[in-house]
């Protein structure tokens, strides 16, 4: 009980999210109506997204600093598990935005440079398959993945605001804050953040123990 | 004392550069022919090409020759002699004096390549000061970016595709910061209304810069 309470925990919060996201009362807006309840779904895969990458560029670093194997698997479930939330994010997003903007693609600031973001470490994960040698793909890896990090942030957080966007908070659009005064938003949306995020470390997780639990029947069938 | 270092490789890279005539010869060929393909496939005696294509395409052309010239910068060297250097000096100082070659071997690609490219496409630029302000930012950005992805690329097998799809997705917010400028040099418009963009690519070179530099002897060590 005392390793697993989070995951509990998280099944539990990511009901109340599906439940509560799609019953409870929302502000009537012009536009969004109903679609508003997207936000628990959409932003979240956004924040987990960067959440998860942050954590995989952190073992890339604890990894060039220590060279220890598993560093580097923590690196690349998390880097996979980032990439699918990327995904997933771009996808929720392009359905909101069929119902909003009336395109699917409406080249919005904040959708070329998450495209260009899953770009980045799809190569990634390219240059990692380059490798057999696998200390070399390791170190090399971790090398870009901080690398693509480092250039995310830019992309991300600086170029968006520079230009006009129909995303909320952007060259004159209203913020977020705008339309949830009645924090019955804010009530699901904080949690599902949190409960997503865990789900992704959930997954990351089982992927880093399938990857230790294959290296020792490996181990294992090489010795006898 | 690392300067010296950087110096000295600095040195040896363009000696190297001057006899060989190796790089600066392949690349500035593959420029001009580059340059006269667009020129005959937009059938340019007729047509005169907007403003906007003439920028994007130029810096497109850039972009590409960029790649190509700075993709040799690991490869060219055997594995032997890295290994030399290896035991001489710090990898601090070979990655910045790659940095530098890459940088003056890119100002002059920059220069030959808006020289022909302005015979025959035309040159629309109003504002020439500006315009190169951008060229160097510009070089610096991409040879610093660039010379990172290739020791990257060159420590796996396959690198001619991989130096491409690993760096366009870098190069991106830069290059788009690049056309803006350079299309507000054409304009001629004042230079307060490239000042954020000019900041915002000087901040871009100085974050890829300094990851650089620190990463690079953790992959030099390989």
């Amino acid at each position: 009980m005392r390793k697993y309470w989070w995951k509990v925990v998280a099944i539990l919060m990511l009901l109340y999210v599906i439940v509560g996201g799609l019953m409870f009362r929302v502000p009537r807006l012009n536009i969004l109506n109903e679609t508003i309840r997207a936000l628990h779904f959409h932003v979240p895969m956004w924040f987990g997204m960067i959440i998860l990458l942050f954590i995989s560029a952190f073992y890339s670093v604890r990894y060039l600093s220590k060279s220890e194997q598993h560093l580097d698997d923590k690196a690349i479930a998390f880097a996979n598990i980032g990439v699918v939330f990327g995904f997933l994010g771009l996808f929720t997003g392009m359905f909101w935005a069929k119902f909003t903007w009336n395109e699917w693609w409406s080249g919005d600031p904040k959708q070329n440079t998450s495209a260009i973001a899953l770009l980045i470490y799809l190569a990634y994960l390219v240059l990692r398959h380059s490798f057999t040698d696998e200390q070399q793909r390791a170190r090399v890896g971790a090398i870009y993945n901080i690398f693509a990090f480092a250039a995310l942030i830019p992309l991300l957080f600086v170029l968006p605001r520079m230009t006009h966007s129909l995303h909320p908070g952007n060259g004159g659009n209203p913020g977020f804050n705008a339309y949830d005064l009645d924090s019955n938003l804010r009530k699901v949306f904080y949690p599902a953040v949190i409960a997503w995020t865990l789900m992704g470390v959930w997954m990351a997780t089982l992927r880093i123990r399938l990857k230790r639990v294959e290296q020792e029947v490996i181990e294992k069938y090489a010795v006898s | 004392m690392i300067w010296k270092e950087v110096f000295v490789l600095l040195r040896k890279e363009l000696l190297l550069e001057w006899r060989q005539k190796y790089a600066i010869n392949g690349i500035l060929l593959y420029l001009v022919s580059t340059i006269f393909v667009c020129y005959l496939s937009f059938n340019l005696r007729q047509n005169r090409l907007n403003p906007v294509t003439w920028n994007v395409l130029f810096w497109i052309i850039m972009l590409f020759t960029a790649v190509n010239a700075v993709a040799k910068s690991f490869i060219q060297e055997k594995k032997g002699r890295q290994l030399y250097y290896y035991t001489l000096v710090s990898p601090q100082g070979i990655i910045l004096s790659k940095i530098i070659y890459n940088l003056l071997l890119m100002l002059v690609l920059a220069s030959m390549g808006l020289f022909f490219y302005s015979i025959v496409m035309g040159n629309p630029v109003a504002d020439m000061p500006l315009f190169m302000l951008n060229v160097l930012l510009a070089s610096i950005g991409f040879s610093t970016t660039l010379t990172m992805v290739s020791s990257i690329a060159s420590k796996a097998d396959n690198n001619g595709s991989l130096m491409a799809i690993l760096s366009f997705p870098i190069l991106l917010p830069m290059l788009l910061m690049v056309i803006k400028i350079s299309k507000h040099a054409m304009d001629g418009l004042d230079f307060s209304a490239s000042k954020d963009e000019i900041l915002t690519l000087m901040a871009i070179n100085l974050l890829v810069g300094a990851v650089s530099y620190l990463l690079f002897p953790y992959l030099w060590r390989t």
